[in-house]
């Protein structure tokens, strides 16, 4: 007769093995705590196919392609918002992953041991700030600073890109809340870095010097190219967030539901849409047109947090608790 | 000086500037947080005095009386709010961990649930608050805009936070502490909770504070679900929060609203970084303990 | 295999191993062992690395069949009773066991580790607690070297005192058998010696059955030892006997040095 795991009872013994009712009742609880996690992850998404329905059914995705937005003549495009969403967060990248990498370059590579872990955990209050409190500095610090002094410089130096026409008195705009987003996307990313530079084993590093490689060439040939997937999923998970940042955003990116025409111009991600709009909506499909770009949003987040913790757990490298 | 020479000179050089350009990388990063907290400082503890804690919302100003009011019912907001979003999400987050580590161990299923914690942690504060409404709306629509509901995302929020840092923290205690206590014939339930989890209980709490620390600051899903400027006056009814009266006040062209705005920042920064840096310091001793 | 019960002699058995096999999916570790431990009385398991020694003691307590894809068929009767009958934690609590590496509870003081038993399994009072702590903590031969700082952490103990600490835990639980698996390995000789002192004494009131790799160990302390090879069970005697005039050629060639 076989005897397994005490949790399964055997078929075969004619007495009773039952695991004590303590136990039982204790599977069954954290079983329920596990489940809810990933019912509450279903749920999210059920919840947005559910609201977005109207929307869906009536429209389809056409309005992905739609560029205007004008809830009160029923037509409901999408595009400015893509674009907000989009462009935010590839310039808060842009921005924030030379300066990240710079930063856990010189951490892992270049400061002495007493001087890493303070300044790592300095860096790391970047991410304990509220959202809110990036909000109000960019609003009622940054854009007057930028309305006054950098938009007109961008324009008048960097014009000819043909990013920066249009006028210059809007503080809050597309760039604005870029620039925001990138500090929020800091301590992400650096700390991925990291962690992926630190695994680097020390023989690959002994291999470069070796050879005769100075410093930085021993850490951009060697050190950073094994250490390229954690890194990759550590900008990926940056850039996820920066996707479904709200509230700093929208206290700094203008509020404008339009295809923004420079990087100076007001804009308005998907986010702040929502933020700003939810509660003004008249229109009877505003409200799932809403959903339809929410569901649209979590999907691309998925997407990208799935792939970067694929990435990740293929190096078993953790998640980095307090990164997030 | 041979063209050799030369050249690797010309090299070590370079590695000299890469070594000063990602200092300053370092520099450049750290500007804005130091920043952040000087504007705190200078324009909410300017006005800041005891009255903060003491006193409620006041009136928007008026031409005859300006009162500077207090945060009071905002923080009595926010600790309603985030206290019982902590009341959904430790339970559940502790129980979840619980039965990956203890039941699970290394398996793929196990690894599946940790998983699926993290990717609901990316998932948008915003969309959580969407998802939420739907979900209310459906149960009880009067109660949309409440209390209830906006601790019910917060606690959405937190639960990944909480679940996996009590997995990581489970995941320390060795193999040996297990065998030592089963094979003193005690029963599985007792080992998770009194020994496994007892000795972990640093990490489960870091965890905690980190998950408070977020929802303290979470301001999104209430501009959904519990929008207004009013206190508490029951579950059912909203109340308003320090991070979403941040929100509502910044930009208000009333001197003493906005004057709150920047003392509830500052208050909601002090609170948040020594939050932060207390968890982290605890973690730092308490796996340093383990390693002895 | 001759009747293990002409071998006893006088005797009682305490355990008897009947057909075990034990799996670890699909691979076999052991394989239809038969055996008698007698009563108060100290049985050696010896062999070559990996044949299956701590497998088959695992299986006296029921650890085995926690570890993954782990499985049991074969019958293993204390005083009468299948253990595989029973519920796994009683029979641990009859059954209790020493590991190879100390292992006591990293955040308890001495005397929560040693009165951890007690504690999880019932609700002491305070002079019951103290009661089994000392005379557990006696029994160890441990008493002396930690009655003045019984509150300090476990670890604070030498690597051979934590052994003894565990033993004591062990004890403390009441058991009538007790399992060591190498439970010296990891000490020096010095603390090797006191255990192996110890385990002379524990004989006069327990049932000791002990895993070892160490032959000259299984000599000086066992009363009766089997060995064991490839999974299988090969002889097993007296001591005096099996060391001396064993009765198998693998014994003797395992004795005399040609292999393991």
């Amino acid at each position: 007769m076989t005897r397994g795991n005490p949790f399964r009872p055997s078929s075969s013994r004619r007495t009773l093995r039952a695991p004590r009712i303590g136990d039982r009742i204790f599977f069954v609880l954290t079983l329920i705590g596990a489940l809810g996690v990933v019912a509450v992850l279903i749920a999210v998404v059920a919840a947005l196919f559910h609201g977005a329905q109207p929307a869906l059914q009536q429209y389809g995705f056409s309005p992905v392609f739609g560029r205007i937005w004008n809830p009160s003549d029923y037509v409901y495009g999408f595009v400015p918002f893509i674009l907000g969403t989009l462009v935010t967060s590839t310039i808060a990248l842009l921005i924030s992953v030379p300066l990240s990498l710079g930063a856990a370059i010189f951490l892992t590579q270049h400061a002495p041991l007493w001087l890493r872990e303070p300044v790592a955990q300095v860096i790391q209050l970047l991410a304990a700030i509220p959202s809110v409190v990036y909000g109000l500095w960019g609003l009622i610090i940054i854009t007057p600073l930028m309305a006054a002094d950098v938009n007109p410089a961008l324009a008048s130096y960097l014009g000819w890109t043909g990013l920066f026409g249009g006028p210059t008195n809007y503080g809050e705009n597309l760039l604005t809340a870029s620039i925001v987003l990138s500090i929020m996307t800091v301590p992400t990313i650096t700390a991925f870095s990291r962690d992926a530079m630190e695994a680097v084993p020390r023989s690959q590093k002994e291999a470069a010097i070796s050879l005769g490689a100075t410093h930085w060439e021993v850490t951009r040939r060697s050190i950073v190219p094994y250490a390229r997937s954690g890194i990759v999923a550590g900008i990926v998970l940056g850039l996820g967030r920066a996707l479904g940042e709200t509230m700093a955003v929208t206290m700094t990116i203008g509020n404008r539901n339009a295809i923004p025409t420079s990087l100076l111009s007001p804009a308005q991600s998907i986010p702040s849409l929502i933020a700003t709009d939810y509660f003004e909506a008249i229109t009877p499909n505003e409200i799932p047109a809403l959903f339809e770009m929410a569901l649209i949003l979590l999907l691309i987040t998925l997407a990208v947090n799935i792939g970067a913790r694929a990435i990740l757990a293929r190096l078993a490298l953790g998640s980095g608790v307090g990164a997030e | 000086m041979s063209a050799r020479t030369r050249h690797a000179t010309r090299r070590k050089l370079f590695s000299h500037a890469m070594t000063v350009l990602t200092g300053l990388a370092v520099v450049i990063v750290m500007i804005p947080l130091f920043w952040i907290i000087y504007e705190c400082v200078l324009l909410g503890g300017s006005h800041l005095t005891l009255g903060y804690f003491t006193q409620g919302t006041p009136p928007p100003c008026s031409p005859i009386e300006c009162k500077a009011g207090g945060g009071l019912q905002l923080m009595q907001g926010t600790f309603i709010v985030v206290g019982l979003a902590s009341l959904y999400a430790v339970p559940v987050g502790i129980a979840g961990a619980i039965f990956a580590v203890e039941y699970g161990g290394q398996r793929a299923w196990a690894r599946a649930f940790s998983f699926a914690a993290d990717v609901l942690s990316g998932v948008p504060s915003i969309v959580v608050g969407m998802f939420i409404y739907v979900v209310i709306f459906y149960y009880d629509p009067q109660i949309v805009f409440s209390v209830t509901s906006g601790s019910l995302a917060l606690g959405a929020i937190m639960l990944p936070i909480v679940m996996r840092a009590t997995e990581e923290a489970l995941r320390t205690v060795p193999h040996s502490v297990r065998e030592a206590a089963l094979a003193l014939g005690m029963s599985r339930w007792k080992i998770s909770l009194r020994i496994v989890l007892l000795s972990a209980l640093p990490g489960v709490l870091t965890g905690v504070l980190l998950a408070v620390s977020r929802a303290v600051g979470e301001a999104a899903p209430l501009l959904l679900l519990d929008n207004t400027n009013l206190g508490f006056t029951g579950t059912n009814n909203p109340a308003d929060t320090m991070a979403l009266s941040i929100y509502l006040f910044a930009a208000s062209p009333y001197k003493n609203w906005a004057n709150l705005a920047w003392e509830t920042a500052l208050v909601l920064l002090i609170f948040v970084l020594v939050l932060s840096l207390t968890s982290r310091l605890l973690l730092n001793r308490w796996s340093r303990k383990w390693k002895a | 295999m001759e009747g293990v019960n002409s071998v006893l002699g006088e005797s009682p058995t305490k355990m008897d191993v009947q057909n075990l096999s034990a799996y670890y999916g699909q691979s076999r570790a052991i394989q239809e062992i038969n055996l008698a431990f007698p009563e108060k009385k100290v049985t050696a398991i010896i062999g070559p690395s990996g044949c299956g020694k701590s497998t088959l003691i695992r299986c006296l307590n029921r650890m085995h069949e926690t570890g993954y894809r782990a499985r049991v068929e074969g019958s293993v009767l204390l005083d009468g009773e299948d253990l595989y009958e029973l519920d796994a934690t009683l029979v641990r609590r009859r059954v209790g066991m020493v590991f190879q590496k100390p292992n006591p509870f990293a955040t308890m003081s001495i005397y929560n580790n040693v009165s951890a038993a007690l504690r999880f399994n019932g609700r002491p009072s305070r002079e019951e607690c103290d009661a089994v702590v000392l005379r557990s903590l006696r029994q160890a031969a441990l008493w002396d070297e930690v009655k003045d700082r019984i509150d300090e952490p476990a670890t604070s103990l030498s690597g051979g005192q934590q052994q003894r600490l565990c033993i004591a835990r062990a004890l403390a639980a009441n058991p009538e058998v007790i399992l060591m698996d190498e439970p010296c390995s990891a000490l020096d000789p010095i603390a090797t010696a006191k255990i192996e002192e110890l385990i002379g004494q524990l004989k006069n009131d327990y049932t000791v059955i002990i895993v070892t790799h160490n032959m000259q160990q299984a000599a000086r302390v066992a009363d009766f030892t089997s060995f064991l090879y490839l999974g299988k069970l090969v002889e097993f005697g007296p001591t005096e006997q099996l060391f001396e005039r064993p009765k198998e050629h693998l014994t003797e060639a395992y004795i005399t040095g040609r292999f393991g």
